[in-house]
């Protein structure tokens, strides 16, 4: 077998063409990357997928592919869904203390200005 | 007249698309009614069916209905975004998030000076002293699993198309 296969095509057990659409993003040096995106996609979604992107935005595409397959098995139920939904919820919270804490510059304001005018 | 067995005209939607009998055990049938085939049809152009069904059965059964609905959404932005997905949320989210950390710094600075100003001892200065997340540590690991340089994908603009109606029960 040609050692050069890259890790998806090792993974399908197939031989691997000059120009396999998943060899640049898949080096055989990582074999979970793919094993994880196959798992929650599969080959052919991914293949597709990355087929209707133009050339120089699929490096990107594979790796948010990659974080949010990894984010679905670790995290089966919600994925990278429970971090969004984490996230919105922090946001929720922040901007209530933001609200709370400029609610008590102006009242700390109105107290000095009054002192000053007395 | 026959009692409650499913005929096919009761199909779910993942039955309708994929062409075949819905049986009363369809794995798809309590989460993907036939009136939505929208749905169905976004998750499985994203993940495909047979994935679909491998996630949902190693997930206990209560919490179907919740993955369906995070894959859902998943999906869907996926569709809307194809290069960045979930994540293009995730680092707008982010980006967020540190302005207001920004701001409440802002913010507690010119309390700070206020009080400062009125020989005023506050008291209540801990309540300014975040932390501004109750679980640090869960994004801490999530920073940890991206670097945040990566994260800075997108200039904030559009967040909105990102946001969850968390008016609705949250997802977590």
């Amino acid at each position: 077998m040609n050692p050069k296969r890259c890790a998806a095509c090792k993974y399908l057990r197939r031989r691997c063409p000059k120009d396999c659409i998943f060899s640049p993003y898949f080096p055989p040096s990582d074999p979970d990357k793919f094993s994880c995106i196959h798992r929650i996609y599969g080959a052919g979604n991914v293949s597709k997928m990355l087929q209707q992107l133009p050339v120089q935005t699929r490096a990107e595409a594979v790796e948010s592919l990659s974080f949010e397959a990894r984010c679905r098995v670790q995290d089966p139920v919600y994925g990278c869904v429970g971090i969004i939904s984490l996230l919105q919820t922090q946001i929720q919270k922040t901007q209530t203390l933001l609200a709370k804490t400029q609610a008590e510059i102006a009242v700390a304001q109105t107290k000095h200005s009054q002192h000053t005018y007395l | 007249m026959r009692g409650h067995e499913p005929r096919s005209s009761s199909s779910c939607a993942a039955c309708k698309l994929l062409k075949r009998r819905c049986t009363p055990t369809c794995i798809f049938a309590p989460h993907f009614r036939s009136s939505d085939q929208i749905t169905f049809a976004k998750v499985h152009k994203v993940f495909g069916a047979s994935n679909v069904s491998k996630l949902l059965s190693e997930v206990p059964e209560e919490q179907r209905q919740e993955t369906v609905n995070s894959l859902a959404y998943e999906a869907d932005v996926r569709l809307k975004d194809p290069v960045y997905g979930c994540i293009g949320a995730i680092a707008s989210l982010q980006k967020k998030m540190l302005e207001l950390q920004h701001d409440i710094a802002v913010a507690r600075n010119r309390l700070l000076a206020h009080n400062a100003a009125g020989g005023v001892n506050n008291n209540n200065s801990h309540l300014l002293v975040s932390p501004l997340v109750d679980d640090a540590s869960q994004l801490a690991a999530f920073l940890d699993l991206v670097p945040y340089s990566d994260l800075m994908l997108l200039d904030g603009s559009g967040l909105d198309a990102y946001l969850f109606d968390i008016g609705q029960p949250p997802f977590v």
